[in-house]
């Protein structure tokens, strides 16, 4: 780093990488704000030569898509809390209780968060049909478990080894129960642990598109992945305005997500990766 | 809440005696019996997402289980569906389509990978700034990702082809997505896009538990910064990078909604891969039994590939 031509040479890598990564959103939001006769002709520039906002305006009413903004956000936040409440509780078992076959039970949690999920779309499909849970959101949160449920655990049981034991013991040598010094005492500790998991379960459950497409059918069900493939199939042709303003607006709150917490992000995705 | 915790330390270090008693408790049959009710829930719900469906789909594998030509009662069929297996084409092409571009794919994101977890491993100012908007790609549904370089790839609309004209470059009139070779380059970008930043946050976790003072002595020693690179580094990152190469190639091999979105398998089934044809042969064409075959196929492909990370991860916790 100390030759200037090094610099030169360094800061031309974080600008190349920068602009690969950000470009495309760019390409995408100028393409958003362009009237839909403009974006059915070839490209002239790097900015709309009319400024629009009739593609958000055709989006939210005539393609009413808030429904699956909501449905989305529904679907995610309702696997969050149902992954999270059943990752404590496993976790803190792993990490506390002297459960045998501890190891199997983690090898077993690991192996299933490499589980191809394709492979579960036909069986789950019949199960749902059978049980009349198809075009459901149950079915969806029920099916998002396996995204949220291995990254939570396997990263809760590491966070909460490393709190020491010795604040729970003495809760219960005052007289508390093992499972009122989990809530009062190992739980408040574990906050940016438990964050951390939820940030993690929110944007896996958000960015499904696989199960959503193989398990929704009804518009009023879609979730944002499904009603953005959508936009692209239904129309006779094909208006990029109109799919990325729905694409702009189905990517703001997760890249929100990742400006405010992206060192929990990063903490997350490597506490069972690199240790 | 720290107040709560603060309190206990107290109390702690004036019952010591105490807590020898509550450890024989809480760590006997007792505190073993709640924990197994706490690890149930999660175990059971894992079960059913996971050995259930294999279970099924080993079942419907060796069944006629075929919605578009159904036969009541859904009779045993041997192994009539794995036959299928080996004697369509299909499978045959999506199984080199699905090898080859793992092989490319894993290999391009692991080479920037590197590469930007070695920028983002120094000081430099704006790196946290750097470092998020690195990290957005990853974020971002793949529907997204998909979405956004059908945009940047469309022949009359897209950038790509815009910029190859005012750079007066040739093939600004290409359809890409039209042809198998072009459709599998806006494939492969649109995976590289999403998923170098994971591998790099990945490498640049191992990059930062290596010590720092290796690389002064290396420098006395009269090491060139390349030599540094080659002898200490790889080799000290090897565990990140088995990491890495395992999670990606695992996720390649499994790819969908790329294809689904971009190509849907076409032009013809040339951009088809195992995943694909797998959902295909579910909701397309509903024959459970012969999508039961490929499920089964690609367990045990994947199970390969885990049972490698497993092995390959164990000697080190």
């Amino acid at each position: 780093m100390s030759k200037p031509i090094n610099k030169i040479l360094f800061y031309g890598f974080v600008i190349a990488f920068v602009l690969s990564s950000l470009f495309p959103f760019y390409w995408i939001f100028i393409t958003s704000l362009k009237t839909s006769a403009e974006a059915s002709q070839i490209t002239s520039g790097f900015w709309p030569s009319k400024l629009s906002f009739s593609a958000y305006n055709t989006v939210f009413t005539q393609d009413n898509f808030l429904q699956p903004l909501l449905n989305s956000a529904f679907v995610s936040l309702a696997t969050t809390v149902l992954s999270l409440i059943t990752s404590v509780l496993a976790a803190y078992s792993l990490a506390r209780l002297g459960i045998k076959g501890k190891g199997l039970i983690l090898g077993f949690i690991l192996v299933a968060g490499f589980f191809p999920i394709i492979a579960m779309v036909g069986p789950l499909f019949l199960v749902f049909r059978t049980l009349g849970l198809l075009d459901s959101f149950t079915s969806l949160i029920f099916t998002y478990l396996i995204y949220t449920l291995p990254i939570s655990t396997w990263l809760l049981t590491n966070f909460f080894s490393q709190i020491p034991k010795d604040l729970e013991e003495a809760a219960m040598v005052d007289g508390a129960s093992r499972l009122q010094a989990l809530w009062k005492i190992v739980i408040p500790i574990a906050v940016p642990g438990i964050f951390t998991a939820a940030i993690l379960s929110f944007i896996l459950a958000w960015n499904d598109f696989t199960f959503a497409l193989s398990f929704i059918s009804s518009p009023s069900h879609f979730t944002a992945p499904l009603a953005i493939v959508n936009l692209g199939q239904s129309q006779f042709q094909v208006f990029y305005n109109r799919i990325d303003a729905a694409v702009v607006v189905t990517t703001l709150p997760i890249a929100l997500l990742v400006l405010l917490a992206q060192k929990k992000i990063i903490s997350g995705l490597t506490a069972g990766a690199v240790k | 809440m720290s107040t709560i915790a603060d309190s206990h330390i107290a109390t702690h270090s004036a019952s010591n005696v105490g807590i020898k008693k509550v450890k024989n408790d809480t760590l006997g049959s007792k505190g073993r019996r709640l924990g197994y009710v706490l690890v149930a829930p999660a175990i059971i719900l894992l079960l059913l997402i996971t050995a259930f469906p294999l279970g099924y789909n080993i079942w419907n594998s060796f069944h006629h289980v075929n919605f578009a030509n159904p036969i009541p009662g859904q009779p045993f069929s041997g192994i009539h569906n794995f036959k299928t297996l080996t004697t369509t084409p299909d499978f045959g092409i999506a199984f080199v389509n699905t090898i080859v571009f793992s092989a490319v794919s894993v290999t391009i994101e692991m080479i920037i990978g590197l590469g930007l977890a070695l920028v983002l491993d120094k000081e430099f100012k704006g790196r946290g700034i750097v470092r998020a908007a690195v990290l957005i790609p990853w974020a971002v549904p793949t529907v997204v990702s998909a979405m956004l370089w059908k945009t940047m790839f469309d022949p009359y609309t897209g950038f790509v082809n815009y910029l190859l004209k005012i750079l007066h470059l040739p093939g600004s009139n290409t359809t890409w997505l039209a042809h198998p070779s072009t459709a599998w380059v806006a494939i492969l970008v649109a995976d590289a896009w999403k998923n170098t930043p994971f591998i790099a946050i990945l490498l640049l976790a191992g990059l930062q538990v290596i010590p720092r003072d290796i690389y002064e002595a290396a420098k006395v020693d009269g090491a060139s910064s390349w030599q540094a690179f080659r002898r200490l580094t790889i080799p000290l990152l090897k565990p990140a990078i088995l990491v890495a190469l395992i999670f990606r190639t695992l996720s390649a091999f499994l790819i969908f909604d790329i294809i689904y979105i971009m190509t849907g398998g076409g032009p013809g089934n040339s951009t088809e891969t195992l995943a694909y044809l797998n959902w295909r042969a579910f909701l397309v064409d509903t024959n459970f039994g012969y999508g039961g075959a490929i499920s089964v196929a690609l367990i045990l492909m994947a199970l390969v590939i885990a049972g490698i990370y497993v092995k390959v991860l164990k000697p080190e916790t």
